[in-house]
């Protein structure tokens, strides 16, 4: 499975922010980072299952809205307490002033 | 830093995250990690919410195992300590045994403050800890009448999770409102409103007189003469810090352990740092507070662990706590007491913050609701401000069309 799935549009997230896209059953989270570039995560904080989305981001940096656990949402890598498992990422592209992300 | 190494006692959020912090820092002496009760380090948050939806609760480990061998910390289960001799650097243990330290952190957090009356009560409990969870969620299986004597966190946490579990719950407040130590009127009033919706029995003004154990359960006698019959009572009026082990070996305490914004006691060897220390809050122009939260037992885990190295890093960060009840969430940025002026943003679905501002201008707190995270982010974002010593224009605070973010920008 390499399907590409359409998230939302381009100008649907802020710069420096972040929304949620909900897809057959999974959420997901996605990015636009302040150099104007989209990144997609799992939905889920890994500590306690909280949105992403209704978090903070800063620069390359997401914080869950619970907890403030963080993770650098271009890898997914966790930045200690209280996360310690990290983000899984997604490929995105953007098309036709769509945002895509790659499920596999 | 010697052989004998870093011992921390108390293997709560705040010592174990102290162990971890001091491995992530580089240091490669032992580092041993001691723990009243038996279980691993774990998370206290949610043994008064989710902890309770089921008869016995889950326990959230901080790290598993695995995690303390592989960073070679040693951890000392079911370990009680009896004294420090600060002149051999050394504690004495519960065993007999000794255990040298060469830098000690003392986290060895709070615990329930009793209430005399109920002394000798078998249906009185208290929780603190995951083993007392599971004594209070095991009674609450049989949709008891459940008494809650506190209308604090705890007692509220408590009333709102036996309300999901069907038990018939009255909760038992001296005070004319909710939470008056923590936070402002304006969101107790909508955590009281919840509480009343969801079918919890409110007495405010309400003094003990009387706790007894009858056949069928306990009976608390009020003030004003009424009667209440229970199957079950929960006391839930506040904690007292663990100071006893500080105060025996001489240590300065004043409210909890006293340390300077380094979090290190008037012993250069021992660090103090969570719920039992009492510490100058810069932000505030070094008020002293101790502070009973779980993002401060790990910010000055870390903090301790950091100039338990000879760092000399201060602690600067700003007070954040939250709460769930429901379907509400309560976060806190700041210390609300701080402000003199109140400015609300109204955040839609009932969702709001209220800031509070010094005399000067300066943001000095924000407290906010609202269902599951709805304030969360811009929460961070007051407490970024506060932490900047900030004096945004109450216009821009009020009007949630305007993002806060762009208020940290300027």
């Amino acid at each position: 499975m390499t399907d590409w799935i359409e998230a939302c549009a381009a100008d649907d997230v802020d710069e420096e922010d972040v929304i949620r896209f909900d897809h057959e059953g999974r959420t997901f989270a996605i990015y636009r980072s302040p150099d104007d570039e989209y990144f997609a995560t799992d939905g889920l904080c890994t500590h306690e299952k909280v949105h992403l989305a209704d978090g903070l981001v800063m620069d390359d940096i997401i914080e869950c809205p619970k907890h403030n656990g963080r993770f650098n949402y271009k890898t997914g890598a966790a930045k200690g307490a209280p996360v310690c498992v990290n983000l899984k990422t997604y490929p995105v592209k953007v098309e036709a002033g769509m945002v895509m992300i790659q499920l596999s | 830093m010697g052989d004998h190494g870093a011992v921390i006692v108390g293997a709560g959020e705040c010592g174990a995250r102290a162990a971890f912090a001091l491995r992530e820092e580089g240091y490669a002496g032992p580092i041993t990690l001691l723990g009243a009760e038996r279980h691993l380090p774990y998370e206290r948050p949610p043994l008064s919410k989710d902890g309770m939806s089921a008869d016995a609760p889950g326990i959230k480990t901080i790290a598993e195992a695995s995690r303390y061998e592989s960073a070679a910390i040693r951890l000392m289960l079911s370990t009680e300590v009896a004294s420090i001799d600060r002149a051999r650097k050394s504690l004495n243990l519960g065993d007999g045994t000794t255990l040298p330290y060469e830098t000690l952190l003392l986290a060895t957090g709070a615990r329930p403050r009793l209430l005399s009356l109920a002394d000798t009560s078998r249906h009185c409990l208290y929780l603190r800890t995951h083993d007392d969870a599971g004594l209070i969620a095991a009674r609450l299986g049989s949709g008891p009448r459940v008494i809650i004597i506190g209308g604090g966190f705890i007692g509220l946490e408590l009333a709102a999770s036996a309300r999901g579990r069907g038990c018939d719950v009255t909760v038992l407040e001296a005070l004319p409102r909710l939470l008056a130590r923590a936070v402002p009127e304006g969101i107790a009033a909508v955590l009281a409103d919840a509480h009343l919706r969801n079918g919890v029995d409110i007495r405010f003004g309400a003094t003990i007189a009387a706790i007894e154990d009858k056949d069928s359960g306990v009976e608390v006698r009020l003030g004003d003469g009424s009667v209440l019959q229970a199957d079950l009572c929960i006391i839930g009026i506040g904690a007292i810090p663990n100071v006893e082990l500080a105060e025996r070996a001489g240590l300065a305490t004043d409210n909890g352990i006293c340390v300077d914004e380094t979090l290190r006691t008037n012993d250069p060897a021992i660090f103090a740092a969570g719920d039992c220390c009492s510490f100058p809050l810069s932000i505030y122009g070094g008020r002293r507070v101790r502070l009973e939260a779980w993002r401060n037992a790990q910010e000055q885990g870390t903090l301790a662990a950091g100039n338990m190295l000879g760092r000399h890093a201060a602690h600067a960060s700003v007070p954040w706590f939250w709460s769930d009840q429901y379907d509400l969430t309560i976060q806190i940025a700041g210390l609300a007491d701080e402000g003199r002026t109140t400015i609300r943003r109204n955040m839609g679905e009932d969702a709001f913050i209220l800031f509070h501002l010094a005399d000067d201008g300066r943001l000095v707190a924000a407290s906010g609701i609202g269902r599951g995270n709805a304030v969360a982010r811009d929460i961070r974002l007051a407490e970024m401000l506060i932490a900047r010593s900030a004096r945004p224009v109450a216009d821009k605070l009020a009007d949630a069309e305007i993002k806060l973010k762009s208020l940290l920008a300027a």
